[in-house]
């Protein structure tokens, strides 16, 4: 049954991109794409429903063989069949992610229909769409890391199609060169960790590794070095340090795509990655530390770089980044079920923010710069109030979906004992509220700073964009309450549901510690708002420029993003041109040199064989014949052709013969 | 009875008369006439030698190159007849084509 799920968008991707980017009409283009989506939400309900009320947390459904039983040595040096099937597993974390991928999916391909209703290639788009949400939906239900993998390299090309989908414009061809190159270095470290298990376990099946792990047979140095090569793999994916460069760049594809993909779904892969190995990764304090840690220096990082941003979708970009940081601290803190919350909701009030953004840009006729904007409140009230509430979601105001999943994280931080990933967690909290009312601020109030021609044209985005719009800010709002705690009176469904996948999790906070937190957090978020307030609505952003003017350098290091896309620039591709020199050096010198070399040797040996030929063969020939010439010339002489010759010549013969004869007789 | 030695004697002087003919003559015709001369002093020694050895055989074989020499006369006389249609010449100077 729920095999079902991923067919329809593949369905939906092939029917579009073989048929419908020729015949159809847009109507039948749109109505094939979000009925696959539809489908494919409808069956994930379906399937959802049925795991319910299945007595088995775990349901299986092999396709097909993939690679026969053959015989596999390991690290231990037995030798063991290993066989391949191409299997999905549909398990309670499966269901969440299916639900949040073909939800979230579906209500963003409704949204395209009318964002992207005035595009030329308009069922390309939507092909693309399709195979994305197949692909992600490959990655979550794939059993085994070798079909995960089909999924994370099919999410990338999706990733690199959409973000490149206006490929005229050569800053979109750029940037999703950009990201398919950033995801296959952490694709290379996801390969070799998949590579690692399967020699240390002689299984990629991930209950397998599973089982393996918590039966003890994996030694905790293997663990590391697999859980660490994994985690490359999520960081490239994830958009987390060191790889989290291209995220902001991939903000040149449609605004759709950067809520699917760079928001909601595709980035959160390298969370459920972790999240489905967690025993793998909880084996290892070292691993675990680690993910931590970059999720907690990533979370600040990149909110710093919030601040400065103008482009109203870069801004949600590096939020992207730093609340994916946050579910790494979830899972670094061995809260798996707290970082799926948090990617669930994420989800709700990212793609929410992304979708509303779209459509502040759709109705500013293309622009993004925040500084080209103001005063949209009055103008656009609808897109307005879904902003504010999405904005008010991920900022934490309490009742909201941001609040109790932010809150689980920070408290199993501080429940951990790691202060520091603790302290840097509730600075980006505060850090994030306030770079995202910065933007609202920005944006939706103060005066108008668009041209005339622009605001002639400003209109509020048609229905089919808001409908999905106010979907999602109720889910921004409602989301959270799946997973409300116990302090609150919940009863924690979420992170119980999700038991059976990712294991238990108990805090071991006191009732008053959690609620002392969760006041701080609020508290610090609270601030935030009211400083963004103060100084872009009460004083009109005077603060701000009087602080960019005093402290430029930074200002400046900041809004060119701390020089790590130079830096990066002149390490690895000013490398590789440093290498390639040297590799062309070799090749001319060395290569080219040895192959000139034979040649010359061959040109040598060549001249000596004609001069051989020529002075001693043709020699010994013409000496033959002039041998034979010279002599010939001397004997000719004797033939004078005179017939009293001959004759004498036989007498003095005949003469000499008698002679002979007398003498010596 | 004539001497032995004397048939030998002359034998011997014709035959030298023919070869001084053949080697010295430069007229074909000449030489072909010496050359009947050095058969004929041959013929003259042979049949001298037969009857003085009162055997048959030296007339005999004297028969042999009488008749050797018609056929060579014969033959030698046609190639002259040949060669001087296409000389008009008896002279053998001329007939030096195949110096070497």
């Amino acid at each position: 049954m729920f095999a079902l799920i991923p067919l329809f968008p593949l369905l939906g991707a092939a029917v579009n991109g073989i048929v419908g980017i020729r015949y159809f009409s847009r109507r039948a283009v749109g109505v094939t794409a979000v009925g696959a989506a539809g489908l494919s939400f409808a069956a994930s309900i379906a399937a959802f429903a049925g795991l319910l009320r299945s007595a088995e947390p775990v349901l299986v459904k092999t396709l097909f063989t993939w690679v026969p039983a053959s015989l596999i040595r390991t690290a231990g040096g037995t030798t063991i069949p290993f066989a391949l099937d191409l299997t999905f597993r549909y398990d309670s974390l499966a269901a969440v992610m299916t639900l949040v991928v073909t939800g979230v999916g579906l209500l963003i391909h409704i949204y395209s229909v009318g964002y992207m209703s005035h595009d030329r290639s308009y069922a390309r788009f939507f092909a693309y769409l399709n195979l994305f949400t197949f692909a992600m939906l490959v990655l979550v239900l794939g059993a085994n890391l070798a079909v995960m993998f089909i999924g994370w390299e099919g999410v990338g090309l999706c990733s690199y199609l959409l973000i490149g989908f206006w490929f005229t414009k050569d800053s979109a061809a750029d940037a999703g060169k950009k990201a398919f190159i950033t995801n296959r270095v952490g694709d290379f470290g996801f390969l070799l960790g998949t590579g690692l298990l399967l020699f240390a376990l002689g299984t990629i099946d991930t209950a397998g590794i599973t089982a393996a792990v918590e039966g003890g047979m994996l030694a905790k140095g293997t663990a590391t070095a697999a859980a660490l090569l994994l985690f490359l793999g999520a960081t490239g994916k994830s958009a987390q340090i060191p790889l989290y460069t291209w995220l902001p760049d991939a903000m040149e594809g449609p605004t759709p795509v950067s809520a699917l993909i760079h928001a909601a779904t595709m980035v959160t892969a390298g969370v459920y990655m972790v999240a489905r190995l967690h025993a793998l990764f909880s084996l290892s304090g070292t691993a675990m530390a680690v993910v931590a840690l970059t999720g907690a220096f990533t979370a600040v990082y990149a909110a710093t770089m919030g601040f400065v941003q103008t482009d109203i979708k870069r801004v949600l970009a590096y939020s992207t980044i730093s609340q994916i940081g946050y579910m790494f601290i979830g899972l670094g803190v061995g809260a798996y079920a707290a970082g799926i919350f948090h990617l669930m909701t994420h989800a709700f009030f990212k793609s929410l923010l992304f979708l509303a953004a779209g459509s502040v840009i759709h109705a500013l006729s293309g622009e993004q710069d925040m500084r080209r904007m103001g005063g949209l409140r009055k103008r656009i009230p609808r897109t307005y109030f879904v902003f504010l509430v999405g904005a008010l979601a991920i900022s934490g105001l309490p009742g909201l979906s941001g609040f109790f999943s932010k809150d689980e994280i920070l408290a199993s931080a501080f429940a951990s004992g790691n202060y520091l990933v603790w302290g840097l967690g509730l600075a980006g909290a505060g850090m994030t509220a306030f770079y995202m009312f910065r933007l609202i601020f920005l944006t939706f109030f103060g005066e108008e700073r668009f041209s005339g021609e622009t605001a002639h044209h400003l209109h509020e985005s048609p229905p089919v964009m808001l409908v999905p719009l106010q979907i999602l800010a109720l889910l921004a709002v409602v989301g959270g309450y799946v997973g409300l705690p116990r302090i609150l009176g919940g009863g924690a469904w979420f992170g119980r549901f999700l038991e059976t996948s990712t294991g238990a999790h108990e805090s071991h906070l006191a009732a008053g510690t959690e609620v002392l937190l969760m006041a701080v957090s609020v508290a610090v978020a609270a601030v935030a708002i009211f400083a963004a307030w103060t100084i872009y609505v009460k004083r009109k952003g005077e603060p701000a420029r009087r602080f960019t003017e005093r402290f430029r350098a930074l200002h400046r290091t900041v809004a060119r993003k701390y020089y790590v896309d130079e830096a990066y620039n002149r390490i690895f591709v000013g490398g590789v041109f440093v290498a390639a020199r040297v590799a062309d050096w070799i090749d001319r010198r060395v290569i080219d040199g040895l192959v000139d070399g034979a040649a010359a040797l061959a040109r040598g040996a060549s001249r000596l064989s004609i001069l051989f030929d020529e002075g001693v063969v043709d020699g010994a020939v013409n000496g033959v014949g002039r041998v034979h010439l010279a002599a010939s010339s001397l004997l000719r002489r004797l033939q004078t052709g005179f017939v009293y010759n001959y004759a004498l010549a036989v007498v003095l013969g005949v003469a000499l013969v008698i002679t002979l004869v007398i003498v010596v007789l | 009875m004539i001497p032995i030695e004397a048939v030998i004697g002359f034998g011997l002087i014709i035959f030298t008369i023919g070869l001084a003919g053949v080697l010295v003559r430069k007229n074909l015709v000449i030489m072909l006439m010496s050359l009947e001369l050095l058969l004929n002093g041959v013929n003259i020694i042979l049949a001298g030698l037969g009857r003085h050895l009162n055997s048959p055989r030296g007339s005999i074989f004297a028969l042999f190159v009488i008749i050797n020499a018609v056929s060579e006369a014969a033959v030698g006389f046609a190639l002259v007849l040949a060669y001087f249609r296409h000389r008009k010449s008896y002279d053998t100077d001329s007939l030096n084509d195949l110096k070497g």
